[in-house]
């Protein structure tokens, strides 16, 4: 699939503000200043950004509990980010969600969600209401999870619904071989987790969810097939997060260094670079021009949280409800 | 057409209104095919809710017309994208509807049987309920939910629950339960036109009852309850088909001279706390009368607020009138026993005054 030189800067871009914002996130983290457990996403980036490359604001993702990636790559504001993730009033959420509940509904994002599968029937949903208006080709739904939601009955429910309904889905499942601890081998009953979606009448990919390019075009013909009316795609990204499974897991207790180093060779980023240098598609300045701008991006976000105000405490009963005749304050 | 006296507190009153003598389940259907037509965004999803697709056309058949002929005849109306008939699946299509509130538009859900509440209760707890707070306000989920609960029609143990308080107890969730015509059309109407996820309860005991409604398009503003009847001796607080027991009980006790205020909640959360709290402080004594299970219920709920906002005007401790803690039993004599019947809220009020 062509992509264009706009589009090229636009995923290196996201990318290395995937993996900045999660390591900076994770600094931050380690120093005190987020308010409570944290998910990193990086070595995932291909996923999201291969992904959301063909989205709009009028499409909508659901994500999950490890949703930074997913939310940069839709296009949510870093510096809204750290500040949620810190607990602050100018987070996306006013610091209500935290790091596993950050949302941007004006960019058709539907919330990071901490139960694991539970956002996939909302992507879902979404894609029932542009099937209702008949918008399907420029509002799709597309589900991001992990091969440790696999498991969980709800995909396959919104699975069939997607399928029976002719839905615009795209079914994401970044397979990066853990479920917290839990190896995919001992979890999942199948070799590919995509072979499944033959069961509920729809096409199943097996992705390089280290590969951007792959990403791309994969997704590229599932975004067409959801547009044109002709139903969902389960697309199966096998990809691989650096760090535990929470900012304080310690894989080394469960994954072996050279499993480790083989996906390190195989790092998303430094892959991109060496294709787009080598082809001449991109030049090494602007790549250097655009590491620069992140690096002072995530200071920058840093510095926007931390300055950031804490939410009052009268937050703590308001968006409960639109509206409720009982006063929440009088009901402690 | 008809006319009623029956005084009504929550507005202008019966008297001199138009209206019908009408069967609660055709009241439910015409509310909801007024809210249909009255709003383009409203569709119901659920189980069988049309029944039946012709092998050939592929066209729907409405052989079922949804759990109990709830929504027969709508498909024919609205058509299969606005009747959505569902797999059984109710994690997956109550998240879908979810996801439909989150991105605009306004699900109804027929969840069939009270009890498969559990079975999508992570999308209802989870996404329904906590999306608009846990996203700091940025969106609403105006989603409308309904089943059918409670004993007394040989259901048996997993088709009969009342577990009323199981919803209440949600941050973010509301819960209304009509007990008459009346009230399933205000409340079910308020429901779906709420920005908030709704949980009307319905009684199976109540489908079939008639009664009046007025013609005209009202809602009834939930988090109110209303008086049934007037009485100075007690106050017997009812909700869905109890207030049909608690009036039944106050006219045993009016044989015996004890005048019952009778207090139909119709909203579980919200709730009335002001009407529970007026007709206290003048009757003094308070039974409370709930099909549900006596552990955590609305009526634990509703004592707790009557002894925190009303313990010095109380003559008796307040008491509740519940199911046993124990599932719903099949055997006709056993389900019955289950049941808060009138002789149990007369024996309880006897008791109470001293008047045995």
């Amino acid at each position: 699939m062509e992509i264009s030189k706009e589009k090229l800067e636009w995923i290196y871009t996201t990318m290395y503000r995937i993996r900045r914002f999660e390591e900076t996130m994770l600094e931050q983290t380690f120093k005190g200043n987020s308010m409570g457990v944290t998910h990193p996403s990086d070595g995932q980036e291909a996923p999201p950004t291969g992904i959301c490359a063909h989205l709009t604001d009028k499409d909508w993702i659901g994500s999950t509990h490890r949703g930074h990636g997913h939310c940069i790559a839709k296009g949510l504001d870093t510096h809204a980010m750290m500040a949620e993730i810190m607990g602050r009033a100018t987070g996306q959420c006013g610091g209500k969600g935290g790091s596993m509940h950050i949302a941007d509904f004006s960019k058709g994002m539907l919330g990071a969600n901490a139960i694991v599968g539970a956002s996939i029937p909302l992507a879902v949903g979404a894609a029932l209401t542009a099937k209702y208006k008949g918008i399907e080709n420029e509002s799709v739904g597309v589900s991001f999870f992990g091969d440790g939601a696999s498991s969980q009955g709800v995909l396959h429910e919104s699975m069939n619904l997607a399928s029976i309904w002719k839905l615009p889905v795209i079914f994401a499942c970044e397979n990066n071989g853990y479920a917290e601890a839990t190896p995919a081998w001992y979890s999942v009953s199948a070799d590919d987790i995509a072979s499944r979606a033959d069961g509920y009448g729809m096409p199943g990919v097996v992705v390089d969810g280290m590969d951007v390019f792959a990403v791309y075009d994969a997704a590229g013909e599932a975004v067409a097939r959801a547009r044109a009316g002709e139903g969902p795609t389960f697309l199966e990204l096998k990809t691989y997060r650096y760090h535990g499974h929470f900012h304080a897991d310690d894989p080394k207790k469960y994954r072996k260094a050279d499993e480790e180093e083989h996906y390190h060779e195989r790092d998303a980023l430094t892959n991109f670079e060496k294709r787009v240098t080598s082809q001449k598609l991109l030049s090494a300045k602007k790549l250097k021009s655009i590491r620069d701008s992140i690096e002072q991006e995530m200071l920058d976000a840093v510095e926007f949280a931390l300055s950031s105000p804490m939410p009052d405490v009268e937050a703590l009963y308001s968006d409960v409800y639109v509206n409720y005749s009982n006063p929440i304050l009088g009901l402690r | 057409m008809t006319t009623h006296n029956k005084i009504n507190p929550l507005g202008p009153g019966y008297e001199g209104v138009t209206g019908k003598d009408l069967r609660f389940r055709d009241v439910f259907r015409d509310t909801l095919r007024a809210e249909m037509n009255r709003d383009q965004d409203v569709f119901l999803m659920g189980e069988d809710i049309s029944g039946g697709f012709d092998r050939d056309t592929k066209e729907p058949l409405d052989a079922w017309g949804g759990p109990f002929a709830a929504t027969k005849g709508l498909v024919q109306e609205f058509g299969p994208e606005r009747i959505r008939d569902a797999p059984i699946s109710e994690a997956g299509f109550v998240g879908a509807a979810v996801g439909a509130a989150l991105t605009g538009l306004r699900p109804v859900v027929d969840l069939m049987y009270f009890d498969f509440v559990t079975v999508a209760y992570d999308q209802l707890l989870s996404n329904a309920a906590k999306s608009r707070y846990m996203f700091g306000g940025q969106t609403r989920v105006p989603m409308t939910l309904f089943a059918r609960s409670g004993a007394g029609t040989g259901h048996a143990a997993q088709h009969s629950e009342s577990f009323y308080s199981m919803l209440a107890h949600i941050p973010g969730l509301k819960v209304v339960v009509p007990s008459d015509p009346y009230s399933v059309k205000g409340l079910l109407a308020a429901a779906i036109r709420d920005d908030d996820p709704v949980f009307l309860v319905n009684d199976k005991k109540l489908i079939n009852l008639t009664g009046f409604v007025p013609d005209e398009d009202y809602v009834i503003e939930l988090g109110k309850g209303r008086y049934m009847q007037r009485g100075d001796d007690v106050t017997l607080v009812g909700m869905s088909y109890t207030s049909i027991v608690c009036e039944q009980a106050a006219a045993q006790l009016a044989d015996a001279g004890i005048k019952a205020d009778v207090i139909d909640m119709m909203s579980l959360s919200p709730f009335d706390e002001d009407i529970l709290l007026e007709s206290v402080q003048k009757t003094n004594n308070v039974v409370i009368v709930d099909e549900d299970t006596p552990r955590a219920s609305m009526a634990s709920e509703f004592a707790a607020v009557i002894a925190d906002k009303a313990f010095d005007y109380l003559d008796a401790p307040v008491k509740r009138v519940t199911g046993p803690h124990s599932p719903v039993p099949y055997n006709k004599g056993l389900e019955n026993a289950f049941m808060p019947q009138p002789e149990d809220v007369v024996g309880t009020v006897r008791n109470m005054l001293g008047r045995d």
